[in-house]
């Protein structure tokens, strides 16, 4: 049995849907995230497992058991706030017994798991700090901290990585990684960050206004997303518009107005005629100088229009004979690299017929 | 051009603090003088003190003063809190306007409505209880607006962490909300402990004849003369105001700064 069942459910305010008609299983242990631009529906999402919202359709189920009309402070569900919400009448050490002290246990119990917890996210020395005294980093661990004493059977956390700047916040991604396995609770985590998503989770929905675009491991998401918004959302990827003029052939045949005729993996169900979009990632895509060193079907001369040197990679905006403009990521130092081409420079551009996917609609 | 502009306005400041500060000053400085005229000064004495140690209508209006100022400070403390707690969570757009009402009538109205409320309405004898309800009732506007700019600096979050974290309603209440509102709490109770003590309006007008406040008591000794034992009395309830005051303003900068 799933840990945390969200079946059919539905949140409105005014006429708009903040949640449409959303169902998701999330496991035990699992670190699961919610996915998704700003205003589709996920901080609703999780004040509704937290309890400070009700569904007006559908249940929620936790444990198998129905969490309607149960109080926030009923639920076994803690959250940690973007704004970390700590009470600033409170030392970091009070902050971290607040919800012991709430559970009634023993004074002692409370003392030992305070200092554990402050030991676990690396604040041994601040338990007697206020927050106003503390650095974004280590609020951020507080409320961490706080949310995770009491053991709770899911840990909400809404974009608290959001307020940190970039460096702190890639140390505690892996921190997060960490922590979230070394504890086992199951982490519902919300971002609109798709890098952050892919790098923690084990499971990511990607949402759009009020409903589950895909559900999938990252590395699914990533290589094989079902829709043009998942596409685009997650990372950088090139959309032609395409239509097929062949589904006959162990491959499908498309035609883009812009680029020519090319081929890509058929996909079942797709019938000649279809409209739809191919998503190419940038990384998939091969530039060359000239024609004859590629043995790949996909080819298509063009010049480069664009460029932006990255470091590592380089991001090449190639526009092609047909005036389509692909984008192609090349990093800098492969072995054997003659060199890197400018701007103006006459390229030929390939790749493999299992490179892209095709998206319907 | 610039230093000319500042003289002048240093210059101003100080014509505006003497007007302020200069009749309060004569006032100290007499009561302290052995004369019976508030004219020139003779020589120190602390006989007006003694004086008014020994009479004992001024110290029974001076009892009842206090007494008054205590409990009326003490109720309009937790109503206003309430009352700006509700004004902070529920957002209806009449509840200030009724709650802040009082704090911006003009007294001699809020006197002669309270007086009609009173006599005619509740057919009330006047005295101790009518000035006491007289006094919360314009003190609760002051205390609420203190505690909702308390609140309106706070993170809303740290309410639902609390309960989040497994606190119920009250808990929260006790262990974070109430905690938090304190300082704006304690400055509320000396504001109004301070507008009581030394209203006169209001409590001219629904204190009847029984019960007389310090301040109605003084009124009553300045119709006959301005003796220097007024000039004692005032410097008392001065000092005791100007106390309240420095506290409440050493504990209000605390109510605008701790929000976070
Ligand atoms: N209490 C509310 N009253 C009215 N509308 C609301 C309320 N809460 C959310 N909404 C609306 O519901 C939609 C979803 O809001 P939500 O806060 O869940 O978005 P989000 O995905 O968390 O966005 P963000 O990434 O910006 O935090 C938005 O259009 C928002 O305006
Ligand atoms: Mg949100």
């Amino acid at each position: 049995m799933a840990l945390l069942e969200i079946r059919e459910v539905t949140r409105r305010f005014g006429g708009l849907a903040a949640v449409d008609r959303v169902s998701l299983a999330i496991e035990a242990g699992e670190f699961f995230t919610l996915l998704g631009p700003s205003g589709c529906g996920k901080t609703t999402l999780l004040r509704m497992i937290a309890g400070f919202d009700e569904p007006d359709e559908g249940e929620l189920f936790l444990d198998g058991k129905s969490l309607s009309g149960i109080a926030p402070e009923k639920r076994p569900v803690h959250t940690v706030f973007q704004s970390y919400a700590l009470f600033p009448h409170m030392t970091v050490a009070g902050n971290i017994a607040f919800p012991l002290e709430m559970a009634n246990r023993p004074r002692e119990e409370i003392a030992r798991r305070v200092r554990e917890t402050l030991a676990l996210v690396h604040l041994d020395e601040k338990g007697q700090a206020y927050p106003h005294e503390l650095s974004g980093g280590q609020k951020q661990r507080v409320a961490l901290a706080r949310g995770l004493v009491n053991k709770p059977r899911l840990l909400l956390l809404d974009e608290p990585l959001g307020a940190l700047d970039a460096k702190l916040r890639e140390e505690m991604q892996v921190e997060l990684i960490n922590l979230q396995r070394d504890v086992g609770v199951t982490f519902v985590f919300v971002t609109h960050a798709q890098q952050e998503a892919l790098a923690l989770s084990h499971r990511i929905a990607v949402m759009n206004m009020g409903r589950v675009e895909q559900l999938d491991t990252p590395d699914r998401l990533y290589t094989a997303p079902s829709s043009r918004f998942v596409a685009d959302f997650i990372g950088k990827i090139n959309l032609i518009e395409v239509e097929v003029i062949d589904a006959s052939h162990g491959h499908l045949g498309l035609r883009a107005a812009a680029l020519g005729e090319f081929a890509a993996e058929p996909v079942p169900g797709v019938k000649a005629g279809e409209r739809g979009a191919l998503a190419l990632r940038p990384e998939l895509v091969r530039v060359t100088e000239r024609l004859e060193s590629v043995d790949l079907r996909n080819r298509f001369t063009g010049r480069v229009k664009e460029l932006l040197y990255l470091g590592d990679v380089t991001l090449y905006k190639v526009q092609l004979d047909g005036g389509f403009v692909i984008e192609a990521l090349l990093t800098n130092a492969a072995p054997g690299r003659a060199r890197l081409f400018k701007a103006g420079d006459s390229v030929t551009v390939a790749w493999r017929h299992d490179a892209g996917v095709f998206l319907r609609g | 051009m610039r230093r000319r502009s500042q003289w002048i306005l240093w210059a101003a400041s100080l014509a505006v603090y003497a007007f302020l500060y200069v009749p309060l000053a004569v006032v100290v400085i007499f009561s302290f003088n052995d004369s019976m005229l508030n004219a020139e000064w003779v020589g120190f004495t602390l006989a007006w003190y003694e004086k008014l140690l020994g009479d004992g209508e001024m110290l029974r209006a001076a009892g009842n003063s206090v007494a008054i100022a205590l409990l009326s400070s003490s109720v309009a403390t937790v109503l206003g809190a309430m009352a700006g707690i509700a004004m902070h969570r529920y957002r209806m757009p009449w509840l200030p306007l009724l709650v802040l009402t009082p704090v911006a009538m003009p007294e001699i109205l809020l006197g002669v409505s309270l007086l009609l409320f009173f006599r005619q309405v509740l057919d009330l004898t006047l005295g101790f209880f009518s000035i006491l309800v007289a006094h919360i009732t314009f003190s609760i506007g002051f205390v609420a607006v203190i505690v909702r700019a308390r609140l309106a600096g706070m993170d809303e979050g740290v309410f639902e962490a609390a309960r989040d974290l497994g606190a119920t309603p009250w808990m929260t209440f006790r262990r974070v909300t109430l905690p938090l509102i304190l300082p704006a709490l304690v400055a509320g109770f000396l504001m109004s402990f301070t507008l009581s003590i030394d209203d006169f309006v209001i409590t001219f007008f629904v204190a009847g004849v029984g019960v007389t406040t310090l301040p109605l008591q003084i009124y009553s000794m300045i119709k006959v003369a301005v003796t220097p034992e007024v000039n004692a009395v005032s410097t008392l309830l001065m000092a005791l105001t100007l106390t309240m005051v420095l506290v409440a303003t050493r504990l209000a900068p605390d109510v605008m700064r701790r929000g976070r």
